[in-house]
């Protein structure tokens, strides 16, 4: 197949069954690629009510067919597995190099099962498959461990790591690559580390042929040379996403001591103008990137250099306004932490901040903090935390589920501010002032997350007190943006540089052959995003209702408590009148299942 | 005439070598490009960009006289090659490639293709 790799590789770890299978194009044609991919292969072969972490759950590693062709920004790789954040389908989106190498190792998905009995590593060179001895790696950090393999295995294969905190199932640990690129979200790295799994490494020689190499050629040199032309270019690849801070501060988005507030005072001591004077070493990009957005940086901490790349956008929010760690220098260096031990900094930021609210609030005490203060603000509180998760250690194996778990354990009204949808923390903007952005974050598939549907722009756009409406743009953002998840490039390009959406059908069309039209391409997004509303509905027949939609009671009891977008709160009413709108739109029933006749439309 | 790279600016996409390898064989693939991106990480934390400076020292070493010098630009004579690889081991800048699919190495013929699609300008065109 043109475009693609062409191959499903399937690893069990219980067995030691390697084998590989033809992609199918059906599957191709209908699903594209990486999150499409993913969904659909885990509606059909898991079954419903397994342990997340249990041998029964399957990793899915799927590239898309634009993935390593020569366009802008094919880097992108999906992760997926039933997570045990959510228990429902989980997926996680990944830049860097992977997602190229394993297409020219022949691959398009990795489909790792079972568990193994003792630490293991999946070695990839093109056709050659084995599993192998991981014990050498297994209790290292994942920045160490990547650089150890790269050491013993050839500086060319590109790796997939977990460190301390997916080998000891974290609920939020995540899986990391290319020194500074993780698959964050939905604790994909605590069900790798489940499967004792410590790393995968993979190394392609093949060639991807494609359909139309001329046309491909002609598309790719425009479409770079739109990236480059555009205003914006510059500003992005000066700052990355680290340029983001300040707007989001300006706009009072920015989650500050556990979204009490929506702004940092002194948020300017973390903003991109630091970052760029203060710590940059090198602009880094995923594979194909023409705007590279990651910052590798370097701070000192007792006389000690430590190397990471960032502190992006999210990790600022939630580690620089939500933990109030107000200072570049401090904020590298959690960035750092949580990048070693291999934790997501959108949730671990998110859950630290938490534990610093249940602190303030004396819920969490001296007794379970060894005598220390937990106050916001604190390097060193922070740094003692999130060892103790990784390590799940005393408060830390509790906080290490995750918000959710934590707070129905600890009570006192921590519910309240435990933030969270369906099990999975809130990113980074803070929405009381923003419906469409809340409504995204209520519904998004996989949690609360930003990337299916970063509505706030809309919400400045067209009125951040409007509730109506709101709803069809999120539905719109949510079927555009995972469509990039699915042929396997990133966003980005679009987003900020404007880079034109009918770019996609011709870019498919030269590498694959396929003819695709760009509204195709969005029922084949809907289509994956009824598939994981049934996932959810599925794991969860017995309780399933809109109140899987509902944000956290911070956001709709309690105002925000200062900056621009002081007082803000959006009431429990409109929130139903959003998921009122957004069912209806989306031709679902009143309590958020697809109807029939919607799933007829689509196939399913 | 030759290319020439300025490493402090680049990025690591490696677009260079997919459009090298597209450009050449109308297939995309990194390891069939006459470029070569090392990633220096994570520490120090950088790349280094190897391109052919059209030194000559392939023809030179050449049993068989296969690499001939047109227009400033060291070609491949593809029906005189052999294979043999001396050419690869003897280049100082390690800017020849051998691959399993190519019966003759790799090496750069001043396309200029990879300059246009590199956006922090890495890549420029040396007199």
């Amino acid at each position: 197949m043109f475009g693609y790799g062409g191959k499903i590789l399937r690893v069990n770890l219980s067995t030691g069954r390697i084998s590989s299978e033809p992609l199918p194009e059906k599957l191709a044609r209908e699903y594209l690629g990486g999150r499409g991919f993913a969904a659909r292969i885990l509606y059909d072969e898991i079954k419903p009510g397994i342990d997340p972490l249990g041998p029964e759950n399957k990793m899915l590693i799927a590239s898309g067919p634009l993935s390593g062709l020569f366009l802008p920004a094919g880097g992108k790789i999906t992760f997926a597995a039933k997570s045990p954040a959510t228990n429902s389908y989980g997926d996680s989106n990944m830049g860097g190099h992977l997602a190229a190498e394993i297409k020219y190792a022949g691959y398009d998905i990795i489909i790792i099962e079972g568990i193994s009995s003792k630490p293991v590593y999946i070695y990839i060179n093109n056709d050659k498959v084995e599993i192998r001895d991981a014990a050498k790696y297994w209790g290292q950090g994942a920045i160490t461990t990547e650089d150890m393999l790269k050491n013993d295995l050839g500086r060319d294969f590109e790796i997939a790591v977990i460190g301390p905190a997916g080998e000891n199932k974290i609920k939020f640990a995540c899986i990391s690559h290319d020194f500074g690129r993780q698959a964050g979200r939905t604790g994909v790295g605590a069900v790798m580390g489940s499967k004792n799994l410590k790393a995968v490494a993979v190394r392609g020689t093949k060639s991807l042929k494609v359909a139309d190499p001329d046309k491909l050629l002609d598309l790719g040199r425009k479409a770079f040379a739109d990236c480059f032309k555009h205003s914006g270019w510059k500003h992005w690849v000066a700052q990355g996403t680290a340029g983001v801070t300040v707007w989001s501060n300006q706009q009072g988005s920015f989650p500050t001591r556990n979204f009490q507030s929506g702004y940092l005072n002194g948020f300017e001591k973390i903003s991109g103008d630091v970052l760029v004077k203060e710590t940059l070493v090198n602009h880094k990009a995923c594979f194909g990137c023409p705007s590279a957005c990651g910052k590798y940086a370097k701070t000192a901490k007792n006389n000690k250099d430590y190397y990471v790349e960032g502190p992006e956008y999210e990790t600022a929010a939630l580690i620089g306004g939500d933990c109030a760690i107000g200072d570049m220098a401090n904020l590298t260096y959690a960035n750092y932490l949580c990048d070693e031990l291999g934790i997501d900094t959108i949730s671990g930021g998110s859950v630290v901040a938490f534990a610093m609210e249940c602190y303030e609030k004396g819920i969490i005490t001296k007794k379970d903090t060894g005598g220390m203060d937990w106050k916001f603000g604190s390097i060193d509180a922070f740094e003692k935390i999130i060892n103790m998760i990784a390590r799940r250690e005393g408060i830390g194996n509790l906080l290490a589920e995750g918000v959710k778990v934590a707070s129905e354990k600890l009570g006192k009204g921590s519910e309240k501010f435990a933030m969270q949808v369906k099990g999975l923390e809130i990113s980074g903007y803070e929405s009381r002032k923003a419906p469409a952005m809340m409504l995204a974050y209520m519904t998004c598939d996989i949690g609360a997350h930003h990337n299916r549907a970063w509505a706030i722009t809309h919400d400045i756009q067209v009125g951040r007190d409007i509730i109506e409406g709101k709803a069809k743009k999120v539905v719109e953002l949510q079927h555009i943006r995972p469509i990039f998840d699915m042929v396997g490039c990133c966003r980005l390009q679009w987003v900020e540089l404007e880079l034109k959406l009918d770019y996609y059908p011709q870019l498919l069309k030269a590498a694959t052959g396929m003819d695709f039209t760009f509204d195709g391409l969005m029922k084949a997004s809907e289509r994956v995003w009824n598939l994981t509303r049934l996932f959810l509905i599925r794991e969860h027949s017995k309780t399933f209702g809109r109140h899987f939609d509902y944000p956290p009671a911070r956001w709709y009891e309690e105002a925000v408590a200062n900056g621009p977008t002081q007082g803000s709160v959006i009431t429990k009413e409109k929130v139903e009148k959003l998921l009122d709108e957004y069912y209806k739109e989306r031709g679902w029933d009143k309590d958020g299942r697809p109807t029939p006749e919607k799933l007829k439309e689509l196939g399913l | 005439m030759y290319l020439d790279a300025d490493s402090k600016k680049c990025t690591g996409c490696r677009v260079c070598l997919t459009v090298c390898s597209l450009y050449h064989f109308k297939e995309v693939n990194p390891k069939k490009a006459a470029l070569a991106v090392d990633a220096k990480f994570p520490k120090p934390g950088h790349y280094e960009v190897r391109v052919c400076n059209q030194c000559g020292t392939c023809a030179s070493v050449c049993p068989v006289e296969a690499i001939s010098k047109k227009d400033g630009v060291y070609i491949i004579d593809s029906d005189k090659c052999t294979g043999c690889g001396e050419c690869v081991k003897a280049c100082p800048l390690q800017v020849m490639f051998l691959h399993e699919d190519s019966p003759v190495p790799i090496k750069c013929d001043l396309c200029k293709e990879c300059i246009p699609v590199c956006g922090t300008k890495v890549l420029s065109i040396k007199e």
